[in-house]
């Protein structure tokens, strides 16, 4: 595991001039217009707007579920997308690379904690036994492992998240996309939730970036960005003692 | 790790009660099958059990069973003088309806002549015909046991039951049973003094009673049937069926339009079995679909989403099929007519489940093939 405050400088996310519009002609909506954004290892970015700003539409773009309209994108260090997407194993990318954490957590509901999250390493290429082994490990570190054989529906919505956060660690992936992790959750386990994300970003060097309207945690993440209308209008840096992004005084924008 | 599985184990009731619902569909889709079975079993048993190698019957018909025939009794000695001919027997067939301690008994009666070839087969209990006049011998189905009196004629003389057979019915299921051949001829050509009187005042010869339906023929090792065939047909009031075109004739038209009856009834069910497994594997991935699209999120590829809609198609077809088949065994022997399972038969059905099970997961395929994984970032 990296220092806390080691500082990795390599980007694991990078867009330039990404836009994205819906329809054509009098019906044409920018759902995103010229976005330029770098998230680096270990970088904690929480994104921020009103509704239709454009923030559920920038995670689909990076995590490969929706195609930009222009634009260029790098993650992980490969260039996935210039004016057209440049890998065709999309899936296989989001599989290998990309945790997803969703404001439901969104867990199959006919399996248990453990299997809903050794399903995401089988799909991966992990043999079950060591699957399941694995995503037990993971369960003890998000301190869920005695609910290792709870269905979602049995679990309480603070412990559905983190096994929802445990599945989108399942394959060890270099970014992690969350679309409001904490919006079921009151204020106490939406903090909990907080401190794994940071833990988790530091501990496994991914660019971790959230999609937010809670205000009690915008001083939790390393910066802030806000969107309106499709565009990014402000950046916002956290000061704060162990900041990644305040001491390293990496360039962002 | 099987997701198909996984999803019915979590939701076992429903699943259970879906698959006994297709599985009672099934279930009769294979009693269809077995009932048809049966009745060609019924319908072959009779000539089957007489061990003819050749029938003499009514020139230009299709022998004693698909039609009426009518031959004079001598033929039997014409034909038993002829070369190649071990033994023959001449026989008589006709439904009777009597009532037998209140209840109403439909038998086929076979006049036979003990001794010679057309007797029942096999008797199970008692024995066969020792006397000329008035004894039967039934099969089992009839409900009659030993020593109980069926009255039989116009004027209802008494049969006393001294043998029973078993399985022996015709094609209509009606339960065989066997008397003596003069005894037959009355019941099926006497005519009524009053009618015998009407025909002498005008002066026409009465009816004989000395006619018979058919001969039945044993040849001796080593002869050629089809010399035996043509040489009795040199006769032109007489035709020689061979026991396999005899069969033929049974099965083409006495069965075949209960096979096309029942062939239709199974079409039917097949079809609403296929609209049923379609309508329920479609309605299991709508209601799968977030989990679908969040499968499609996280990057499964779509052989595993096709593999869980596919999989709990076959699971459900499969598993219907094992209750429907269950169900059958267990009830078979309970039905009125014999519902006889044919290996055959059960591996077509299942393979026509297995079909109809790819089919119908089609619609739930689409829909879960064009499920946008972005679906499962929406909130509720």
């Amino acid at each position: 595991m990296a220092d806390s405050l080691h500082i990795d400088p390599r980007p694991r996310v990078e867009l330039r001039g990404i836009s994205k519009h819906f329809g054509e002609g009098e019906t044409r909506v920018n759902a995103l217009a010229d976005i330029d954004l770098t998230v680096r290892a270990g970088e904690m970015i929480g994104l921020r707007g009103p509704s239709g700003s454009g923030k559920s539409t920038l995670l689909n773009v990076v995590g490969c579920v929706s195609e930009p309209s222009a634009g260029w994108m790098r993650l992980d260090g490969d260039v996935v997308y210039d004016s057209h997407w440049l890998r065709h194993d999309l899936r296989r990318l989001r599989l290998m690379k990309i945790g997803f954490i969703f404001q439901t957590h969104n867990l199959l509901p006919f399996l248990n904690a453990t299997e809903n999250i050794a399903e995401a390493m089988e799909l991966a290429g992990t043999p079950w036994r060591q699957a399941r082994a694995r995503a037990d490990g993971l369960l003890d570190y998000l301190e869920v492992g005695h609910r290792r054989y709870a269905y979602p529906g049995e679990m309480s919505g603070g412990e559905a998240q983190r096994v929802a956060i445990a599945r989108a660690l399942a394959n060890g992936p270099r970014i992690i996309l969350a679309d409001e992790p904490t919006a079921p959750l009151d204020s106490v386990r939406a903090h909990v939730v907080m401190d794994l994300l940071a833990r988790i970003a530091k501990d496994h060097e991914a660019a971790v970036l959230v999609v937010t309207h809670d205000e009690s945690i915008f001083q939790r993440f390393d910066r802030l960005i806000s969107l309106r209308d499709g565009r990014l209008v402000a950046t916002e840096e956290i000061k704060r003692p162990g900041n990644v992004s305040a001491q390293a005084a990496l360039p962002t924008l | 790790m099987n997701l198909a599985l996984r999803d019915v184990r979590r939701n076992k009731l429903r699943f259970a009660l879906t698959t006994f619902g297709v599985g009672l569909l099934l279930a009769v889709v294979m009693v269809m099958t077995g009932i048809y079975e049966g009745a060609l079993t019924d319908a072959l048993a009779l000539p089957r059990a007489v061990g003819a190698e050749l029938w003499v019957v009514q020139p230009r018909t299709f022998g004693p069973f698909a039609e009426p025939s009518r031959i004079p009794r001598d033929t039997r000695d014409l034909i038993r003088r002829m070369p190649g001919v071990a033994a023959a027997g001449a026989v008589t067939f006709q439904t009777v309806q009597t009532a037998v301690g209140g209840k109403p008994v439909r038998l086929y009666l076979e006049g036979y002549e003990p001794g010679r070839p057309g007797g029942p087969a096999t008797i199970v209990a008692g024995h066969g015909l020792t006397e000329s006049h008035y004894q039967i011998v039934v099969d089992a189905s009839s409900g009659l046991g030993l020593g109980e009196s069926v009255p039989l004629g116009p004027y209802r003389d008494p049969y006393t039951v001294v043998g029973l057979t078993r399985g022996m019915v015709n094609s209509a299921g009606d339960p065989m049973a066997w008397v003596n051949l003069l005894d037959a001829q009355a019941l099926q050509f006497a005519v009524p003094p009053p009618l015998e009187r009407r025909e002498q005042a005008a002066k026409r010869n009465p009816p004989t009673t000395s006619d018979i339906n058919a001969v039945v023929v044993r040849l001796e090792p080593g002869a050629s049937a089809s010399t035996v065939e043509q040489d009795i047909s040199r006769w032109k009031h007489l035709a020689a069926v061979p026991e396999a075109q005899e069969e033929g004739y049974l099965t083409l038209f006495v069965i075949q339009k209960m096979q096309q009856q029942l062939g239709m009834f199974m079409g039917i069910l097949i079809t609403v079995s296929a609209v049923i497994i379609a309508l329920i594997i479609y309605t299991l991935t709508m209601d799968k679909l977030r989990s679908i699209a969040t499968l499609k999120f996280i990057g499964a590829p779509d052989r595993t989403i096709v593999g869980l809609i596919v999989q709990q198609a076959l699971t459900l077809g499969v598993a219907a099929y094992a209750i429907g088949l269950t169900l059958v065994i267990l009830t078979k022997n309970h039905f009125p007519r014999r519902v006889q399972l044919e290996l055959r038969d059960l591996v077509i059905v299942l393979v026509i489940v297995i079909v109809v099970c790819l089919a119908g997961s089609v619609l739930g395929v689409r829909a879960a093939v064009k499920v946008d994984p972005a679906e499962a970032l929406a909130s509720g």
